[in-house]
């Protein structure tokens, strides 16, 4: 097909069974999207950062474990903890876990009907942005005061 | 259903039965558990969640010692307990969620998400066993 002179053209590219393209109206769907707008940005990072907090919770059942465990297994998870790797590592789980907490409450708020008019979904997106930027950088600055 | 007049087809306004109405357990077959236990568990997990990681992060330095003696007090053993059980069941259905909505083959669904159930059952005991053993 030809260069797409028309964006609504996207969802006219079918397939018939065997394969073979066809034109016909297909229901909208990923093609159809921005996917730099905010609204699906925000909704697919939800889903990433809730993936990503499993690499924080390892992270913890190691730590819980080597705890009971003894003196050498916890040394070992600090060491790890504490090394370039371990503190990038809980950094990234850090933001990662502000932001799924923050979207949730987000999302909780969307459950219980309030906030799906645009102007508001931009207002609680931005406050979710900046809420998990502010609130990653006051757990690291605690957490470096008390090391 | 509405009785035929003459020369008329009958007429279906619902198409779920009544008993299904009723019950309104849906093609989930369990209604809107699995939905609701997400919800249950993210508003339980919000206070627990950002109790454990203010008391890292302003503890950051404790020795093996000291962390024996947080982790044993009562109070955290509780708390850390409730922490770990609502922390594994809300990452196993939300990752069920996102294993049935990408998993294009029935099998690979299936599999996936009893491994995904079986990991977070295990590492769930392993990390309450520690608590315990260390609080009892």
């Amino acid at each position: 097909m030809s260069t797409m002179q028309d964006s609504r053209e996207a969802t006219m590219v079918g397939r018939r069974s065997d394969g073979t393209l066809i034109r016909r109206p297909l229901s909208p769907h990923l093609q159809v999207y921005d996917m730099l707008q905010m609204t699906s940005a925000l909704s697919i990072s939800h889903r990433i950062t809730g993936v990503a907090w499993v690499a924080g919770v390892l992270v913890m059942t190691w730590w819980l474990v080597a705890a009971a465990a003894g003196p050498s297994a916890f040394d070992a998870v600090q060491w790890f903890l504490g090394s370039f790797l371990g503190i990038l590592l809980l950094m990234g789980v850090t933001a990662a876990a502000w932001f799924h907490t923050l979207a949730g409450i987000r999302h909780l708020a969307w459950d219980a009907g309030w906030g799906y008019d645009i102007p508001t979904v931009y207002k609680t997106g931005r406050a979710v942005l900046i809420g998990t930027a502010v609130l990653t950088a006051l757990t690291w600055l605690m957490l470096l005061i008390s090391w | 259903m509405s009785h035929t007049t003459s020369g008329q087809a009958p007429r279906q306004a619902q198409l779920r039965s009544p008993l299904g109405r009723v019950r309104g357990m849906g093609s989930a077959k369990s209604g809107a558990h699995h939905w609701w236990m997400q919800r249950v568990t993210s508003i339980a997990l919000l206070p627990l969640t950002i109790w454990f990681v203010l008391s890292l992060a302003t503890n950051a330095g404790m020795t093996h010692g000291e962390v024996l003696l947080w982790i044993g007090s009562p109070l955290n053993a509780v708390l850390l307990l409730a922490l770990i059980g609502l922390t594994f069941h809300h990452t196993a259905s939300g990752l069920q969620v996102i294993i049935e909505d990408y998993a294009n083959s029935e099998w690979v669904k299936i599999a996936s998400i009893l491994a995904v159930k079986a990991v977070c059952w295990l590492l769930g005991i392993a990390a309450a066993l520690a608590v315990l053993r260390i609080a009892v």
